[in-house]
């Protein structure tokens, strides 16, 4: 009956795919797509072999040769090494990420804050970020390694190049991170707070176990982004002479007139880079598909 | 004595009054319904007698002191004054558990393993203890509701002051959520509950007040209001919500 029932129906192979197109579908996604990032890869590269200037360029800025010398340094003509040049910048952005978590949540739940008692803290925090997201980095760095030991002011104004690079990367970065933080604590539903307070908990204690922890799960990822910028931007404290993977980079091109060594550096950069950008695309599709998830 | 008690309570919005001379007073182990049409001031009741918003004019009175004394610590007072919402609330961050643990952690400031039974004990009332680990998102709405009437129990409160805590849930989750309710009224728990549910408020309360405007227009006993109705306002409320 089921049979007879069926064979009367429209056929349903009428929506299939043709035959031979069905054997190639499985695998279709995955094929073009190399063969389409191999062809691309394949026309960019190109252009350094046919342009006019090609085999120049090659040689100036792709020379293995001069990228490995650059990569190890080599003291006997004075060249410093890119590769622990890159460990200063590891260190700076390290420190200043801490920092900048510190002082950012500082400055934010100042400027949430409702509290009397607060309001100066909140004006000077609100003026801070103006401020500070205001001006360039480069000029901050500037006004930081060159105005804090021009003031000879003790240890103040006696520190090497890469603590001024440190101040100045938290002082930008703390006012950027600060807005980060303060758009979480205000994406937490108001419920929440009505909900903490009504079980008496205080305004710090709410803030501390109730709004804090979901908005900081929330701005992760923005975090994220800053830090990246953040490691990239490590790059300017070449400017105060600090010996870091750029400045070493600058150093080599300078002296053997090959700019392979900046192609060093930017290489570098990318390997701490990288990871970090990969895993926050990966965060933020992961909320993403939560969201939803949640919201069929 | 009266536990909860509200004085000629005046609140407004800008310029907008939203409770007009409120005055109602509950005593020990009796429930009172609030009843009225949407944006007729229960919430904002609710919320001021918990001082959650603060109050324009008139007296919140806990167990007879007052809480307009500069000297009384709003923190202290909503140890004492529970509230469940219409929207649960619980906090997605902590598990089922946590959220329990919460206010007799950090407002009551109790160690852990001490408040830890205890709220496992609440948990199993509830037919919840196996769920003590899982994160409210797990749960169903009428399982979170629960949950946040055990949450604000575990504060062993003098009153609890619930606002349309089933007018989010899904109508098969109500009942659960209205028994929970039942128990603890019959078990003598002192409630000021804002609540749609007609039949529900008729089983539990022992007072009814009708509120339109930001005005109490009639109260009584359930019989009083739904059985005999004296303002043509209830009864024209009462019409409208069969
Ligand atoms: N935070 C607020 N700011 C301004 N107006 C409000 C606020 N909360 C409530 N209202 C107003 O107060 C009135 C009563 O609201 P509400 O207490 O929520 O009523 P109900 O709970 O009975 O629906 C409404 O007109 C509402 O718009
Ligand atoms: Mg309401």
């Amino acid at each position: 009956m089921t049979d007879s029932s069926e064979g009367t129906g429209p056929d349903p192979a009428r929506l299939y795919l043709p035959r031979r197109k069905v054997a190639f579908a499985g695998r279709r996604g995955t094929a073009v797509s190399a063969v389409s990032s191999v062809a691309v890869i394949a026309l960019l590269v190109s252009v350094f072999f046919w342009a006019p200037g090609g085999a120049n360029v090659r040689a100036t800025f792709f020379s293995f040769h001069d990228m490995w010398v650059a990569f190890r340094g080599d003291p006997s003509k004075g060249l410093l090494s890119v590769g622990s040049g890159l460990i200063t910048n590891i260190w700076m952005f390290l420190l200043s990420e801490v920092l900048v978590l510190a002082i950012g949540l500082l400055i934010a739940v100042a400027r949430v804050s409702r509290s009397p008692v607060l309001a100066p803290f909140r004006v000077l925090a609100t003026l801070y970020t103006d401020v500070f997201r205001g001006i360039p980095i480069l000029l901050v760095v500037y006004i930081i390694g060159f105005g804090l030991p021009a003031l000879s002011l003790g240890a103040i104004s006696s520190q090497s190049p890469a603590v001024y690079g440190v101040t100045a990367l938290t002082i930008s970065y703390s006012a950027y991170v600060a807005e980060v933080y303060r758009a979480g604590i205000n994406s937490v539903p108001h419920g929440q707070i009505l909900a903490a307070r009504s079980l008496g908990l205080t305004y710090a204690a709410t803030m501390r176990r109730v709004v804090l922890p979901q908005a900081v799960r929330t701005v992760i990822p923005p975090l994220l982004n800053d830090f990246i910028s953040m490691q990239k931007d490590t790059a300017l404290v070449s400017t105060l002479g600090a010996i870091e993977a750029t400045r070493a980079a600058q150093i080599y091109s300078s002296t053997v007139f090959n700019f392979s060594s900046y192609v060093v550096a930017a290489l570098l950069f990318l390997v701490l880079t990288v990871p970090l950008t990969r895993y926050t695309d990966h965060l933020i599709a992961r909320d993403r598909s939560r969201r939803l998830a949640g919201a069929s | 004595m009266s536990v909860l008690e509200l004085r000629h309570v005046e609140k407004r919005f800008g310029e907008h009054p939203v409770l007009r001379d409120v005055s109602l007073t509950l005593e020990a182990h009796r429930v009172a319904c609030l009843i009225g049409a949407s944006g007729s001031g229960k919430s904002t009741l609710l919320r001021c007698a918990n001082l959650l918003e603060p109050i324009d004019a008139g007296d919140v009175l806990l167990h007879g002191q007052s809480l307009s004394d500069p000297r009384v610590d709003p923190n202290l007072v909503r140890r004492e004054i529970a509230m469940v919402f219409q929207s649960f609330n619980l906090f997605p961050h902590l598990s089922v558990l946590d959220n329990v643990l919460l206010g007799p952690r950090y407002a009551l400031g109790r160690d852990r393993a001490e408040a830890e039974s205890e709220a496992r004990t609440l948990l199993a009332r509830i037919g919840l203890e196996s769920r003590a680990g899982d994160y409210p998102d797990r749960l169903s709405g009428g399982q979170q509701q629960r949950v946040a009437i055990v949450r604000s129990l575990a504060m062993r409160p003098s009153v609890l002051l619930l606002d349309e805590v089933t007018s989010a849930l899904d109508p098969t989750l109500v009942g659960e959520v209205l028994d929970l309710l039942r128990d603890l009224a019959t078990a003598g728990t002192t409630m000021l509950i804002a609540t749609h549910e007609m039949a529900f408020a008729r089983d539990v309360a022992s007072e009814v007040l009708f509120l339109e405007e930001g005005v109490i227009v009639e109260r009584g006993t359930p019989a009083q209001i739904f059985d005999d109705p004296q303002e043509p306002a209830t009864r024209a409320f009462l019409r409208r919500t069969e």
